[in-house]
């Protein structure tokens, strides 16, 4: 399973980053850091990432298999 | 919930989504019926008062995707009327829909100015009509007069200014945006207007709205008159409860829930603006209209209504809002007790932080998006006041 940034439409809320704190932070400036390479969840990180794509208020995230 | 169990779920938007996902995520199997009172497939709605106004090309109605996948019968263009718990049974369309659990997801509707709803050019702005009406005035240069300055009503002043649009708002109470940010806040804000070139009047109400077959003018109540093709009614939302009287849930501006979003009678849960829910971070009952409380609060009703396990409700109020190019997040409450304001207030990028007796109880961010993750855990972890000043004092003059 893959977790995809749309980066146009990440306006910085960090309510991902509150959810799933081992996948994204916001940094200093309020810019999105994702915290693991690539696309690909990491092991254990299935529901977090779940929950981080649905409370993102704008649709940033999207899961794809 | 065995197959057989049916989940009815009232009120198609963001709320209801949620709870028909979660329930289906939970592995209910049985029937979901969603009763939604407009014609539109479920929308997102922060949008309709931002982009959408927004000039040039014709704007999307930002649909949710995936509805088709929750293997859910939508009645959509149908209003719910009544709720009998004894026999577990919703009135919708004139049809009597039997549930096993229920998720109450109806919303709030705009507040219309009592006598002026029937004029034509006075609009709210709630639904996808709405804004596409609003739009429309936008397009044919109305002179646009806005009553009620709250989030809504300035979202939509900052987007007609920057059509060069002229705009006057009208805010009964001393400032604007006082009954979500506090009457101080709502006074470092309130010069915003000026410099965007939208003429603010507070204190004042509208005494009439005048017009030949549609509205030419409003009177306000200190005599003044303001011409207008368009008046936007932003004057707050009501919970959608109406069809609940006589259903015996105890209703109180909302659907009054325990911590679990349970509403009292067997299988029955509320989520989002129509809840009135306690609280368990600052023990107490309140009720919000805010995406991310819809979002998290149909999720949770869903899963509580299906069960087997029910979990609480425990979160930090997040709302944002954009006007005149400025980015305001709110998270937590906003108590009047006393406020420290940090950072750059005549440049419009500063933190306001308020007391609650000894602790944080909320913080607003002005163009300071880095530090919302911080306050918003300060707040979540009900922070000593004191400390909360101390950690934000340093970051927000080095940002600054």
């Amino acid at each position: 399973m893959r977790i995809l940034l749309d980066v146009k439409r990440c306006e910085g809320h960090g309510v991902c980053a509150e959810t799933a704190p081992e996948l994204f932070r916001l940094d200093d400036d309020g810019e999105l850091v994702v915290l693991f390479d690539g696309d690909e969840i990491p092991a254990g990180q299935e529901d977090a990432s779940a929950s981080a794509v649905r409370v993102c208020p704008v649709g940033a995230l999207r899961r794809q298999p | 919930m065995s197959r057989s169990r049916r989940l009815v779920v009232v009120g198609a938007s963001l709320a209801g989504m949620r709870a028909v996902a979660a329930a289906r995520d939970a592995g209910h199997r049985g029937p979901i019926t969603v009763v939604g009172a407009e014609d539109e497939l479920p929308y997102d709605r922060p949008r309709l008062s931002k982009a959408f106004l927004d000039a040039g090309t014709d704007p999307v109605v930002p649909t949710y995707h995936g509805a088709d996948s929750l293997d859910a019968e939508f009645r959509l263009g149908t209003r719910a009327t009544g709720l009998d718990t004894a026999s577990r049974t919703v009135v919708a369309g004139g049809e009597t829909l039997r549930y096993d659990a229920l998720v109450i997801a109806t919303g709030a509707d705009a507040r219309r100015l009592p006598g002026f709803s029937h004029v034509d050019g006075v609009r709210s702005l709630r639904t996808v009509a709405d804004a596409r009406a609003i739009r429309g005035a936008f397009d044919s240069r109305a002179r646009v007069a806005i009553v009620g300055a709250g989030f809504v009503g300035v979202e939509v002043a900052s987007s007609a200014r920057a059509r060069g649009l002229d705009v006057t708002m009208v805010e009964a109470l001393p400032a604007p945006m006082t009954r979500s940010l506090g009457a101080t806040v709502g006074s470092l804000l309130s010069g915003l207007h000026a410099e965007n070139g939208t003429v603010l009047h507070c204190g004042v109400t509208v005494a009439r709205i005048e017009g030949d077959g549609r509205v030419e003018r409003i009177v306000l109540s200190d005599g003044r008159v303001v011409a207008a093709d368009l008046v936007l009614v932003a004057t707050g939302a009501e919970p959608a409860t109406g069809w609940l009287a006589g259903s015996g849930l105890t209703v109180r501006d909302g659907v009054v829930c325990d911590e679990h979003l349970a509403a009292g009678p067997p299988g029955v849960y509320a989520a989002g603006d129509v809840a009135r829910w306690r609280n368990p971070l600052f023990g107490r009952h309140m009720r919000l209209e805010h995406w991310t409380n819809a979002a998290e609060q149909g999720e949770i009703a869903g899963r509580n209504a299906v069960g087997p396990h029910i979990a609480p409700c425990a979160s930090v109020p997040y709302f944002w809002s954009d006007f005149y190019g400025h980015r305001v997040q709110f998270v937590g409450l906003p108590s009047e007790e006393d406020v420290e304001v940090v950072g750059d207030v005549a440049e419009y990028r500063f933190v306001v932080l308020y007391r609650e007796g000894d602790r944080l109880a909320g913080a607003l961010a002005v163009d300071s998006r880095g530090l919302v993750p911080r306050l918003r855990a300060l707040v979540r972890n009900r922070a000593h006041w004191s400390a909360a000043v101390a950690a934000m004092a340093k970051p927000v003059l080095a940002a600054g």
